[in-house]
């Protein structure tokens, strides 16, 4: 696997829901490493790209994905592929908090360890602080692991469910609107995690807030009404965008 | 014109709500008159003679008691729930989870059928299965048939507390790369757990009161059980045994032992009630 090659790539990417297509024909290039954002009106099927990247959209009744998804040049949509393999290298975070409410912050980061086999306790401590700390969770929660995964504030909800998303070692973190239910400090404290993560992953983050891009993403991609209308430099993007669409939604003149 | 208008509505509005508290009234009343009449005549017997004690001969003037039929109720109450809480739990989680075909559709009618069968027949089929077959009646029988009408109770009651378990937790669970299965024994059973346990609380509140299916399988005996394969008593068919008889002290009894079946029917049904709230109230603290 070369330098220049893609940590994800897709072709010809079409997602149904039903007889509704969501998501039509997309074709990119991720590189591993970086932060890519995705932009687009709601509705545009952002939500719905993202997660047939690690093989989610097939878990809603009545969907259907086609086309193919590379995950280090390898299809994840190939027969014999395991859609659970898949999700344990591609984690993701969602729009709305989802800690288990009835599991201790400690059970929550411990889960995904716990489900794949792992036994040894010293580890699972370890690596349960390890994630805390990388989640910039710890220092608020580390005299209160027993509490309840819902005792805490809904920013530090969305911390600790990426925390519990990075004990598992994914090596790509999808992210839906992560910050939409949180208030700005929490917000900013996600925005600063992103950009210290994509250092040692490959993060897509799904954005309706183009400030929030252009401050985390090294890479941007517009999408409406289904389509990927433009996918690059997020300065260049925002600057001196490619397409008469994107420069429209960018400078509000549509919506 | 207008607030003649308004009169006429306020007027219907009064008359409305006269009608429903009458209505309330009407249905509390016999509620209410069985209750008092029961415990009035039914609480003065209880003592300890009363709960331990074996049944009096016919026209003997001994007090006795009722210990065998409360054994009695209790055995086929526990043969019932080890049959039926299982089965029941398993077919709600299958419906609730993997029932979106045809044969969870069926599973889910043939549930739907048995919750409104009526229990003198659900009686009779435990009797030709196991009254004919095992030459008289016995507790298995009664088990049996009380386990067939707690079943579609469990089945519902389990299904339903698992359809309310979010969507948002099972993504959570399957986007760790767990599996389907894994996410439904762990996630899943977890947050569902207070409405099954209700479910089974339900159940058994359901079956203490059952008196058609155990009259045709259990039979009777005055002493107290020594094995399940022999018939027993119970207190359904002690109360319907008794009430006819001429003898005033086997009366007695049966007035007691009703207000005891009344009261442990009551309780059962406060108890999920606390549960359920107590449940609910622990979870809006924690959020
Ligand atoms: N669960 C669903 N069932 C049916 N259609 C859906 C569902 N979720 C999304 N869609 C449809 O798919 C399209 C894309 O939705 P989505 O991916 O959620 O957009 P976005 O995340 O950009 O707001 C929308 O037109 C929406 O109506
Ligand atoms: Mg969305």
């Amino acid at each position: 696997m070369g330098e220049s090659s893609a940590k994800i790539e897709t072709r010809e990417l079409d997602a149904y829901f039903g007889s509704n297509k969501a998501v039509k024909g997309i074709d990119i290039k991720v590189k591993a490493n970086h932060a890519t954002a995705i932009i687009g009106p709601s509705g545009c099927g952002k939500s719905t790209f993202i997660r047939c990247l690690n093989r989610m959209h097939e878990v809603v009744p009545g969907t259907r994905v086609t086309g193919e998804v590379l995950l280090e040049g390898e299809d994840i949509y190939s027969r014999g592929t395991n859609p659970v393999d898949v999700r344990r290298r591609v984690g993701m975070i969602f729009q709305k908090p989802n800690p288990f409410p009835n599991a201790s912050i400690f059970d929550n980061v411990a889960y995904g360890l716990r489900m794949n086999g792992i036994r040894d306790k010293a580890f699972i401590q370890e690596q349960v602080e390890r994630s805390l700390k990388q989640a910039a969770l710890w220092d608020e929660v580390k005299d209160n692991l027993d509490a309840s995964g819902v005792s805490i504030s809904g920013g530090q909800q969305q911390r600790l469910c990426i925390a519990r998303a990075m004990a598992i070692e994914p090596e790509v973190l999808l992210m839906d609107e992560p910050c939409s239910a949180l208030d700005p400090i929490a917000t900013s404290k996600i925005e600063d995690l992103i950009f210290d993560l994509k250092n040692d992953y490959t993060v897509i983050i799904v954005t309706h807030n183009m400030q929030q891009a252009a401050r985390v993403a090294d890479w941007t991609a517009f999408m409406y009404l289904g389509e990927l209308i433009e996918f690059n430099k997020t300065k260049r993007l925002f600057e001196n965008p490619e397409e008469e669409l994107t420069e429209r939604y960018i400078t509000g003149r549509f919506g | 014109m207008n607030s003649k208008g308004f009169r006429k509505r306020m007027i219907k509005d009064r008359l409305a709500t006269v009608a429903a508290v009458a209505c309330v009234i009407a249905a509390l009343v016999p509620l209410v008159s069985i209750l008092v009449d029961v415990l009035i005549k039914g609480l003065p017997q209880f003592s300890f003679e009363f709960l331990t004690g074996t049944i009096p001969p016919p026209g003997s003037d001994e007090v006795g008691g009722i210990g065998p039929a409360i054994v009695g109720t209790l055995a086929a109450i526990g043969i019932g729930s080890l049959i039926g809480i299982p089965i029941g739990i398993v077919s709600g989680i299958f419906v609730s989870e993997y029932g979106d075909n045809l044969f969870g559709r069926t599973v889910r009618f043939v549930m739907d059928v048995l919750a409104g069968f009526p229990s003198i027949i659900i009686g009779i089929f435990a009797y030709l299965v196991l009254v004919v077959s095992l030459g008289g009646p016995n507790a298995f029988a009664g088990g049996l048939a009380l386990s067939i009408i707690m079943l579609p109770v469990v089945a519902r009651t389990t299904e339903e507390a698992l359809k309310l378990v979010p969507t948002s937790l099972r993504e959570a669970s399957l986007s760790l790369g767990v599996s389907r299965s894994a996410t439904i024994r762990t996630v899943v059973l977890s947050n569902g757990k207070p409405g099954i346990i209700t479910g089974i609380m339900l159940s058994i509140a359901r079956i203490t009161g059952e008196s058609a299916p155990l009259l045709l399988t259990v039979g009777w005996t005055a002493f107290y059980p020594t094995t399940l394969s022999q018939p027993m008593a119970s207190m359904p068919v002690l109360i319907y045994q008794f009430a006819i008889s001429p003898f005033d002290n086997w009366h007695d009894l049966a007035w007691g032992a009703s207000a005891f079946l009344i009261l442990l029917v009551l309780g059962l049904n406060i108890t999920v009630r606390i549960i359920a709230h107590g449940g609910r109230h622990l979870f809006k603290r924690r959020r």
